[in-house]
């Protein structure tokens, strides 16, 4: 345990640099994931089927594919058309692209889980589909999809660490060199394992929080 | 001012109205009554296309209603509804969700609109309770804000499906005085119900619906105390004497 102590003090400020990555990888991806995640819930709901079904098999399509080859295709198949991207943005990029479209289906479930006498009361006082939208749908289906979109998020931090594959240096990453230069792989992973701990038990917390307040709110 | 010509409703195979022919004039209230199933919601909601009909023709005014047609937002905001379940929008205060039409779908200034919205709960006796969220409300006074919504809308005709079906017995009363007050004013209301107190007093002219056609119609007092045909009577018998 002493020299647990004493490994940590030398490696943690290793692995939270990583940590840092490791998190800025997450917001990153959770902002750019998120508009474009919307988008495929309203487009799939809109009831047009232009619109609609290409979303559906776009959205299958890459919920399809594991995470990790989505990374290598960005990041090694892009460069030969062209597109040249540092394996940071590569990694978000990814990310943010898998995760709209888990996202996106968070979002269809809870519009398609507003009520239908809220769409017929809408209708009936004569709002149009984009009023009813802003004005009854969204809102509603807004507290709805609090927890599964806090859940997301805590998915999408642990999936942060599949950059790694493409030497994105985040926490998993730094751990993984680091330990193959000490061969001190207990006490990292240990260590690796706990900071993850200590971001996705408070969100965990904290998403427990939400569900209790807006299962009152009802 | 809200009229039926012909008109034929099917859920895929299953004839739901089967030629329905019927007139509400201007400031009439005509209660429609008939059997679970008979079609009488249908028949209401084809009025404000929140239901397709495939033959024939409804007129509200001058306009044909067409559930997919530009037109039917024009009619739905001249044409009101109350539902059974009373669907008040649970996010907002009983004065937002009277707002909630004149403002953001008519587009009429703030001020106005509060204040009509105050004047319609008051009248509805809830007055006290202009911030109360529907969650906080009993039934009763949920149906009341729903009947201040559609008002707010000055509509030329209100729709009401069974408004009083889903509440506790001792909060019937309550809105049917308010929906009696509108009649008095010379609402035009076309009210599917199954309070027979309230259609004999208040409404002007019954419509019996069975099996997707009207089996028979008349003035309120005639159809319901002296019934004509064998399945009013019948339908009658179980309503005002359920064993
Ligand atoms: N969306 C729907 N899809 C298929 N069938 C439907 C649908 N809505 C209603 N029906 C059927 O149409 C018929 C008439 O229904 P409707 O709701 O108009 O009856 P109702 O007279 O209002 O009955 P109740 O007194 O029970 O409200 C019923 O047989 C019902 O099962
Ligand atoms: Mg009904």
């Amino acid at each position: 345990m002493a020299s647990f102590i004493a490994q940590s003090s030398e490696y943690l400020p290793i692995l939270l640099k990583g940590l840092w990555l490791t998190i800025a990888v997450t917001v990153l991806a959770l902002c750019l994931s998120t508009v474009p995640g919307l988008t495929w819930a309203l487009l799939r709901t809109s009831g047009v089927p232009a619109l609609a079904t290409p979303t559906r098999i776009f959205v299958e399509l890459v919920r399809g594919i594991p995470i990790l080859v989505i990374l290598f295709y960005i990041y090694f198949v892009m460069p030969e058309i062209g597109l040249d991207l540092t394996a940071f943005q590569a990694g978000v990029i990814g990310l943010a692209l898998t995760y709209s479209c888990y996202i996106g289906e968070t979002f269809r479930a809870g519009i398609e889980a507003v009520d239908r006498g809220q769409i017929e009361a809408a209708k009936s006082i004569g709002m149009k589909r984009p009023l009813m939208m802003r004005r009854v749908i969204l809102p509603q289906a807004f507290r709805i999809v609090l927890p599964p979109y806090a859940n997301n998020l805590v998915m999408l931090l642990k999936d942060s660490s599949q950059v790694s594959v493409i030497s994105v240096a985040e926490l998993t990453m730094q751990g993984k060199m680091l330990a193959s230069s000490t061969f001190n792989n207990t006490t990292i992973f240990t260590l690796v394992a706990l900071l993850y701990l200590c971001l996705t038990i408070p969100l965990n917390l904290l998403m427990r929080q939400l569900e209790l307040k807006l299962g009152k709110a009802r | 001012m809200i009229r039926f010509e012909n008109v034929h409703k099917s859920f895929g195979q299953h004839e739901v109205l089967k030629g329905i022919d019927a007139e509400i004039g201007k400031g009439e209230v005509v209660c429609l009554i008939g059997p679970s199933g008979s079609g009488k919601s249908t028949l209401l909601r084809c009025v404000n296309g929140l239901e397709t009909y495939q033959k024939g023709r409804i007129t509200v005014g001058d306009t044909v209603v067409d559930a997919a047609g530009r037109s039917i937002h024009d009619i739905r905001t001249r044409v009101s509804m109350v539902f059974q379940r009373f669907n008040l929008f649970p996010n907002r205060t009983a004065l937002e969700n009277v707002m909630e039409g004149p403002l953001f779908v008519l587009g009429e200034r703030r001020a106005e609109v509060r204040a009509r919205a105050e004047a319609l709960l008051t009248r509805v006796g809830l007055a006290a309770k202009i911030d109360a969220y529907p969650n906080s409300l009993s039934g009763g006074q949920q149906q009341r804000v729903a009947i201040a919504r559609a008002l707010a809308m000055r509509p030329e005709a209100i729709l009401f499906d069974e408004p009083t079906s889903a509440l506790d017995p001792e909060m019937v009363g309550e809105v049917l005085q308010v929906m009696r007050s509108l009649a008095e004013e010379h609402m035009t209301m076309l009210v599917v119900t199954h309070e027979i107190h309230f259609a004999r007093e208040v409404a002007d002219s019954v419509l019996f619906l069975d099996g997707g056609t009207i089996v028979e119609r008349g003035p309120a007092k005639e159809v319901l105390r002296h019934p004509k045909h064998e399945r009013t009577q019948d339908f009658l018998r179980r309503v005002t004497h359920p064993v």
